[in-house]
C-alpha cells in the first residue's frame, strides 16, 4: 500500500517501566532450569509496569515524549488511537483518557484499537491513511500494554509492560522519517486467545511458531519488498515483532536479513515482550540513533493473526528532534530487580481483604 | 471521590493546569474561581511547569482506604519552577528524598474506587534521576 500523498514521522516516544522480573527468578518460583529458559527464549528479564501504572499512564508518558519531538500543537493532533490488550476498563475507551491527559481534543478521533500484539502498528496504518487523505493534518498512534501469562505459563516468563507513541503528519524533509509503503497481511490463526471469562490468555501447543509469527511476519515482509522493488541488504536497520529474543533472528535468516540489521531494534533480550509496543518500541530505539538516509523496515505481528510491515526513509529533520525527549535506551538502562512477591503485588495477583473494618 | 467531583477537576488533576489571575497576575493552585490573593473573578486556566523541586515531605505508611497498594509512600509539596506550591505525592522513589529534590509530573493511578467504580487518576511527581 502507498499513501496517495506522502506521510512523515514527525514524533517517536517510548516508556519503559523501571522494573525488572529475571527470568531466573520466575523459573525458581516455579522449579524451572532458569538457564535454560533464558537460552531458549534469549531473554534475561522483562519490565513490569509498577502499582500505579496501567496502559493507559504508560501511554500517556510515551506520547508525551511524542509531543516534543512533534513539536506540534497537542490541538493539532486529529486523531488519536490507542492499540491494547490490557485496557484499564472493559468498557471506557482508553484513548480518551490518554487524549485528555495529553491535552488532544476535543475535535480529534479517538479510539482503542485489539489485535493482540499488532493492535499499534494497526493504528498507524489508520493515521497514516488519515494524514495522507487530507483528513487530518496529525495524528497519533500508540501502542501501551500490561501484558501478563498464566501463573507458570511459558508466556509469563516474556509479557512485558511498555509503551511507545508515533506521530505522522504531511511529508517533509525536515520530519524524522518518510514512508514508502506498507503491506498489511492477515488470516484467522487460533495461536493465541482469551475468552472474556479468562483471566489469562491461552494458546494453541505448537502453533505460535510456523503458521503464525514466521508466516505473517515472512509473508508481510517479502510481500513489502516486492512491493517497493527492494531487496534485504536495502536496509539499514530491521525491527521485527519479538515474543522473545529467538523469533526475530530466526525471520530475518529467512529472509536474508543479517542479524546485525536487528541490533538496535531488538530489546526483548533486555525487556522482555511488550505486546503492542514491541515493534515500534524497537523502531523507536532506531529512530533515537539513525543518520539521514537510512532506510528502516518494521513488521509487527499480532496473534489471531496478522502482521503490518513498513518501510521508512530517515529524513534531515531527524536530528533536530532527537534530544528533545528521553530515549529507549534511557529507559531500558534504568533498572529496579523485583522479586516475584512483588511483582505479584503489583499487578493484582494478590488479592486483598480481610483486616481490621 | 464522586464522579462529578472527578470529572470537574481532570484539568487539574490530569494535566496539572492552575489559573493565572488577570487583574494581579497571581498564578495558582488547584484552580478556583476567583483568585485567592485579590478575589478578582477573573482568571483564566494556564499550564503548570512540570519541573520542581520537593520542599517538604513525610512518608506515609498507614493509607486512607483504597491508597493500600502504594505503601509507604511520601507525600509531598512540591514548588513548581514557576514558585508555585502544589501538594502532592512520590512515585518510583528508589533513593534518598530530601528537601530541594528534584522531581518532574508523571501521569499515574491515584486510587480506584473498588473492583467497579470509577479509577482516578492524576498527577504524582517522580525523582529526576
Ligand atoms: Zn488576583
Amino acid at each position: 500500500m502507498k499513501p496517495k500523498n506522502p506521510v512523515s514521522v514527525y514524533g517517536w516516544g517510548s516508556y519503559v517501566p523501571p522494573y525488572r522480573l529475571t527470568v531466573a527468578e520466575i523459573s525458581r518460583v516455579w522449579g524451572r532450569d532458569p538457564v535454560q529458559y533464558e537460552e531458549e527464549l534469549n531473554v534475561k528479564e522483562k519490565a513490569v509496569a509498577g502499582p500505579d501504572e496501567d496502559s493507559a499512564t504508560m501511554a500517556v508518558e510515551a506520547g508525551r515524549n511524542a509531543l516534543s519531538r512533534a513539536g506540534v500543537n497537542p490541538k493539532d493532533i486529529g486523531a488519536l488511537y490507542v492499540g491494547t490488550e490490557s485496557p484499564p476498563y472493559a468498557v471506557k475507551p482508553t484513548a480518551t483518557t490518554v487524549a485528555e491527559a495529553l491535552g488532544v481534543g476535543p475535535f480529534s478521533l479517538a479510539a482503542d484499537l485489539e489485535f493482540a500484539c499488532k493492535a499499534g502498528t494497526e493504528g498507524l496504518q489508520a493515521t497514516i491513511a488519515l494524514v495522507s487523505s487530507g483528513m487530518i493534518k496529525y495524528g497519533m498512534a500508540i501502542g501501551s500494554d500490561t501484558a501478563q501469562g498464566g501463573p507458570g505459563d511459558h508466556l509469563e516468563y516474556t509479557a512485558a509492560s511498555g509503551a511507545t507513541a508515533i506521530i505522522v503528519g504531511p511529508g517533509s524533509k525536515d520530519a524524522a522519517a518518510t514512508l514508502e509503503g506498507s503491506v498489511s497481511f492477515v488470516s484467522d490463526t487460533p495461536d493465541f486467545w482469551r475468552r472474556y471469562a479468562a483471566r489469562y490468555p491461552s494458546h494453541g501447543e505448537g502453533f505460535t511458531g510456523e503458521p503464525a509469527y514466521f508466516k505473517h511476519v515472512e509473508g508481510a515482509t517479502r510481500a513489502l519488498m516486492e512491493e517497493l522493488g527492494l531487496k534485504p541488504s536495502d536496509f539499514d536497520y530491521v525491527v521485527f515483532h519479538q515474543p522473545n529474543g529467538r523469533y526475530p533472528l530466526t525471520a530475518a535468516r529467512d529472509l536474508g536479513i543479517s542479524p546485525s540489521a536487528l541490533k538496535v531494534g531488538l530489546l526483548s533480550p533486555m525487556i522482555g515482550n511488550t505486546y503492542a509496543a514491541a515493534s515500534i518500541t524497537g523502531f523507536s530505539a532506531v529512530l533515537d540513533v539513525a543518520k539521514p538516509g537510512q532506510r528502516v523496515l518494521v513488521t509487527s505481528f499480532g496473534s489471531g493473526a496478522g502482521s503490518d510491515s513498513f518501510s521508512f526513509v530517515i529524513e534531515d529533520g531527524i536530528e533536530a528532534r532527537r534530544d528533545k525527549a528521553r530515549k529507549v535506551m534511557d529507559y531500558v538502562s534504568k533498572r529496579v530487580e523485583i522479586d516475584y512477591a512483588l511483582y505479584l503485588k503489583f499487578r493484582g495477583g494478590i488479592r486483598l481483604g480481610g483486616g481490621a473494618k | 471521590m464522586t464522579v462529578p467531583r472527578y470529572w470537574r477537576n481532570i484539568g487539574a488533576h490530569y494535566r496539572l493546569e492552575g489559573i493565572r489571575c488577570k487583574s494581579c497576575g497571581e498564578v495558582s493552585f488547584p484552580p478556583r474561581s476567583s483568585c485567592p490573593k485579590c478575589h478578582s473573578k477573573d482568571v483564566e486556566v494556564v499550564q503548570l511547569p512540570r519541573k520542581g523541586k520537593v520542599v517538604s515531605f513525610s512518608l506515609l505508611r498507614s493509607p486512607p482506604n483504597g491508597f493500600e497498594a502504594y505503601v509507604p509512600y511520601y507525600v509531598v509539596v512540591v514548588e513548581l519552577e514557576n514558585g508555585v506550591r502544589v501538594l502532592g505525592t512520590l512515585t518510583d522513589v528508589f533513593g534518598e528524598v530530601k528537601e530541594g529534590m528534584e522531581v518532574e509530573a508523571v501521569f499515574r493511578k491515584i486510587s480506584e474506587d473498588g473492583e467497579e467504580g470509577l479509577i482516578h487518576y492524576g498527577t504524582k511527581f517522580r525523582p529526576i534521576a
